[in-house]
């Protein structure tokens, strides 16, 4: 557990899917297909737009980092008090494609990490008071 | 540290006590006087969740003059966060929703 505080935090998540990289691309970007598999959004595929996804639970303030129409989409990803960068990586394979999102944050050790998030702190102790109540 | 997890629970169980630790992390360093301005408690009172919150790691505390300042350090919530497991059904789940919804999208 306490290996985190001194790691670099990275999530992978990678599959094959039997459809064109075009196709992928669309449900990446487009807001209304964007709602339907990940959280409703203001989204636009262009570099710099500031958006928000938006659940139940809270919201993600991001940025679009990196477009490259059907290759690659990369936007940071900022909830509670964790500041990370997500990028998906579309390949062309025989079957379809290999869709690929890496999800890297930065080290809890790092000040840097906390500056300007310290607004979802407490969002994030409300959830957890919601966790203890049903520890109980 | 199996039970670095309970610690940090346990300390902010107590509702007084964390809304002392999340004025810190919201608006910075503060000393005793002014976190118990709004506390609604008694300086003892204050000054004793404080030290609850520094023996767990929380704040740090700085003595200036007779003035002691304390700060958050958020550093220390880190292990209530297994943040790459979440985030990583987080996505699987995602993934499955995105190849539901290609199924249903035309060409």
């Amino acid at each position: 557990m306490t290996a985190t505080t001194t790691e670099t935090l990275n999530v992978i998540v990678e599959r094959e899917m039997t459809f064109p990289p075009e196709k992928i691309w669309r449900a990446l970007t487009q807001p209304h297909l964007i709602e339907e598999w990940l959280m409703k959004n203001d989204f636009k595929p262009i570099v710099d737009h500031r958006f928000n996804l938006s659940a139940d639970w809270g919201a993600v303030d991001c940025q679009v980092l990196v477009v490259e129409p059907t290759k690659k989409l990369s936007y940071t990803w900022s909830a509670y008090g964790l500041e990370s960068v997500v990028t998906w990586t579309l390949t062309p394979t025989s079957a379809g494609t290999r869709l690929r999102m890496e999800q890297a944050g930065f080290r809890p050790d790092q000040q840097q990490a906390y500056q300007g998030a310290k607004a979802g702190w407490p969002r994030f102790l409300a959830t957890l008071e919601q966790v203890l109540a049903r520890m109980e | 540290m199996p039970n670095t997890q309970d610690v940090l629970f346990r300390t902010l169980a107590d509702p007084t006590r964390r809304a002392i630790f999340e004025r810190l992390c919201r608006e910075g360093e503060q000393t005793v006087g002014a976190l118990t301005a709004q506390a609604g408690v008694s300086q003892p009172a204050v000054s004793k969740h404080l030290a609850v919150l520094k023996q767990a790691g929380l704040v740090r505390d700085r003595h200036e003059g007779r003035q002691t300042h304390y700060s958050a350090q958020l550093g220390a919530l880190a292990p209530l966060i297994d943040w790459t497991s979440q985030m990583a059904g987080f996505w699987e789940s995602r993934f499955d929703d995105l190849e539901d919804l290609l199924k249903r999208m035309d060409q």
